[in-house]
């Protein structure tokens, strides 16, 4: 079903703005917002404010109608479909069908310096109000910290004989993100053990379909919380428990 | 205002008194040593300026061709190689450059001279400063002085021309602070950049001659809005006393200058940044420049609720070099933040509370409050009242530098109209609530007052432990930021150099003799801790 904007009636298709362009204020900058959002393709335009923020600059906040509509259904994309359980349901899930503690490695890999990512998941104190995995009595989690390389994150991973890996990139700065997930991927198809571990990542750049596309089983963006990377990792280690 | 809330003195007094034992203990081991950087500065104060053919600075190729001399500091065998030579301090850098001229061990015979002349050579270089400090004076004078809490913001586009029209349009919109972000990075280049710049990454570089662009536009500004523009950089990382130097020459009004910093947040080594931070504060001190210190950051790694206590902890501890590096209660920005997740019930109550103890704790201090980072969400309306919360709690508990948060903080750098946004909210907020604080008392033993006494009881505690175990073993046992360092470890440890018994810098002195005192806007004294007099 197509869907518009919904302001106050259905289908209303009613937006609202704001820009700034790099004109003076004049008696005439009203109508220079107005058909500027006219050409954009909205009708039934009112400019809310239009002021000078500067001898050189006008802001506007307007509102503008559109009958452009959208059905989601034809939104077609690799989204990763969690069902979000909460803390206590995860550790009772783990604990009557896995049996034993999830164990867990992650780390901030090769030049990455920023701990702040991988320690919003997994620090004890946790993110947003949700414990980190640290915190989970059936998880034995490990976070390495930062600047850890590939080979070294393998060795801890299969030394400890680790369900899952969890891997940061904050630092995305030409790409270096990219660069650094291949290497571990290749590192672990090259030791023969990429089927061995649910592989994860996260970080800003982050979205599940690239995080496929690179060859990981799941990819989390900005405002992840602990409780959806915990979800996941507890429902697809089970599910690869009992299939096995 | 300052007895607003009931606080414990005989904690407020054991406090500052660990602080005290603290910064002495560090303090004999600054005395004991100096650092590659310290030496360069000291260079820099000489007049020495420019590059070699491959862009390094000749300061920089001075001090790596004397590098066995360090140890006795540079200026002896500097000064007696003029002496011989008759050429001017630049000349000389030259020279050495050119592999023309070579730095030596100053006989016996020739000591008297090169120490008399080095005195001379000292005082004028602290004449210079004192200089700037004076056209300051007159140009606040001139051009007249911004209501407090002043209004910080940042300009970060790369390019310091790009840098200067961002910093006008704000100057106009309300800005009384114009802070240039410096590059990613900058702080752990082991030398200053030279001439202007026009990239970046996420910043612009601090070059001598980006400073003086940036003060040529703020002071045009200036002049046209009747209300003096300062300009705020950074004197931290690698290069601490050069970049305090630079700002002396071009007339900042603030530096960035936190004494444990880098250790925490840059991995620099802790014995190398004490050594730097005191003589690049002896500068600043005599520049009549205003420290920012950098708490605030504490929390963006610790939780707020349960370490807030840290941040008063470190107050202390950066009250206690900075008086020992001749700084002044007025030129001492002590940083704080205490971000509270938004969610916790009540957190607009304890962040007055912490704010109001930070306030009481230091007065007379321009204590700089920072915004809302970690919490700001992608809802920009949500955020714009978590901002306008924040600046309710800086009016109300009588902050004095307000960092303006952004109410797109969480997604890019400030669009023209964020910035804008902000300072309206935050003169909105201002002058809406400037005499709300003297209208109103806390009830007596309320959530604020134990939240306040709670706060300084754990600080006074980590004090004393601190003070048991010493800075070096705290800093290494993960005290601050929970960020544990090692003494040895980090960057910049191989320019770190015990001192010979000849050691001889003139500049520590002539920085503390006959120095200017007081507030451009007249005293406003406030803390009164003991201050040992220390100077290599």
């Amino acid at each position: 079903m197509v869907i518009r904007p919904y302001g106050d009636t259905k289908d209303d298709g009613i937006i609202q703005f704001s820009f700034t362009l790099p004109m003076p204020y004049s008696v005439k900058a009203a109508d220079v917002g107005k058909q500027f959002l006219e050409k954009l393709g909205f009708h039934t335009v009112a400019i809310a404010e239009c002021k000078a923020i500067d001898p050189e600059y006008t802001l506007f906040v307007a509102y503008g109608r559109t009958d452009v509509g959208i059905d989601p259904d034809e939104v077609k994309g690799d989204y990763l479909e969690v069902e979000e359980m909460d803390y206590y349901a995860i550790n009772a899930l783990i604990k009557e069908r896995l049996g034993r503690k999830l164990r867990v490695v992650g780390a901030a890999i090769e030049s990455d310096a920023h701990t702040v990512g991988i320690d919003a998941i997994m620090n004890m104190k946790g993110f947003a109000g949700n414990y980190g995995l640290e915190r989970y009595p059936e998880m034995d989690a490990l976070n390495m910290g930062s600047q850890i390389p590939c080979a070294q994150l393998l060795r801890t991973a299969l030394e400890r004989n680790a369900d899952a890996i969890l891997v940061s990139q904050i630092v995305t700065q030409k790409n270096i993100h990219v660069q650094h997930l291949t290497q571990l991927i290749e590192l672990l198809e090259a030791e023969g053990v990429r089927e061995r571990f649910v592989l994860i990542v996260g970080g800003p750049r982050i979205n599940n379909a690239f995080a496929k596309e690179l060859g990981y089983d799941a990819g989390f963006g900005p405002r992840t919380t602990p409780l959806e990377v915990a979800s996941f990792l507890a429902q697809e280690v089970v599910r690869r428990h009992e299939e096995a | 205002m300052n007895d607003a809330l009931r606080l414990n003195g005989d904690l407020v007094d054991r406090a500052r008194a660990a602080a005290s034992a603290i910064a002495d203990d560090i303090q004999q081991h600054i005395e004991e040593h100096t650092t590659d950087t310290t030496e360069r500065a000291t260079l820099r104060l000489l007049g020495i300026a420019g590059v070699n053919e491959i862009d390094v600075p000749l300061v920089n190729v001075v001090a790596e061709h004397a590098r066995d001399l360090l140890p006795s500091g540079i200026m002896r065998p500097f000064v007696d190689l003029m002496n011989r030579t008759g050429k001017t301090a630049q000349e000389i850098a030259e020279g050495v450059a050119g592999g023309d001229l070579a730095l030596t061990e100053v006989p016996e015979e020739r000591r008297g001279a090169a120490e008399a002349r080095a005195v001379e050579l000292a005082n004028e270089g602290v004449a210079r400063i004192d200089a700037v400090r004076m056209r300051r004076e007159q140009l606040v004078a001139i051009t007249g002085e911004a209501l407090k809490p002043y209004v910080y913001v940042i300009v970060a586009t790369g390019n310091i021309y790009e840098d200067a029209a961002q910093a006008k349009a704000a100057a106009r919109a309300g800005a009384d602070v114009i802070a240039v972000i410096r590059t990613t990075a900058q702080s752990l280049l082991d030398y200053v950049p030279y001439g202007e710049t026009t990239e970046g990454f996420g910043g612009t570089y601090a070059t001598q001659e980006n400073f003086r662009l940036m003060r040529t536009a703020l002071d045009e500004v200036g002049m046209e809005l009747g209300r003096y523009i300062r300009l705020c950089n950074y004197a931290s990382g690698l290069c601490m006393p050069e970049i305090a130097t630079m700002g002396a020459l071009e007339r900042l009004d603030m530096m960035l200058n936190d004494s444990m910093y880098g250790i925490i947040f840059r991995n620099i080594n802790m014995q190398r940044t004490f050594v730097d931070q005191y003589l690049s504060r002896l500068i600043n001190a005599r520049a009549g420049i205003i420290i920012n210190t950098g708490e605030d950051n504490y929390l963006t790694t610790a939780d707020a609720f349960e370490k807030g206590y840290t941040v008063v902890s470190s107050d202390f501890i950066n009250e206690a070099f900075a008086l020992r590096a001749n700084l002044e209660p007025w030129q001492i920005g002590l940083g704080h933040a205490f971000e509270i997740n938004p969610q916790t019930p009540d957190q607009v109550v304890y962040q007055i509370a912490d704010a109001q103890l930070i306030r009481q704790l230091f007065p007379g201090y321009p204590l700089k409050y920072m915004p809302p980072t970690k919490y700001m969400p992608g809802d920009i309306f949500q955020g714009h009242i978590i901002d306008g919360m924040f600046n309710f709690t800086g009016i109300f508990t009588g902050q004095e530098i307000m960092l303006l948060g952004m109410l797109t903080e969480a997604l890019h750098t400030p669009l023209l109209q964020d910035r804008y946004l902000s300072i309206k909210n935050a003169k909105y907020v201002f002058e809406s609530c400037r005499d709300l604080a003297d209208e109103v008392i806390y009830k007596p033993g309320g959530k604020i007052e134990q939240r306040a006494n709670d706060q300084l009881a754990k600080a006074v505690d980590q004090l004393e432990h601190v003070r048991d175990i010493s800075l070096f073993k705290a800093l290494e046992d993960g005290e601050f930021a929970d960020v544990k360092r090692d003494p040895q470890g980090g960057r910049g440890f191989e320019g770190v150099f015990r001192v010979t018994p000849s050691y001889f810098n003139p500049f520590f002195a002539a920085l503390r003799e006959g120095r200017m005192s007081g507030a451009p806007e007249g005293p406003a004294p406030g803390g009164t801790a003991s201050v040992k007099e220390g100077g290599h």
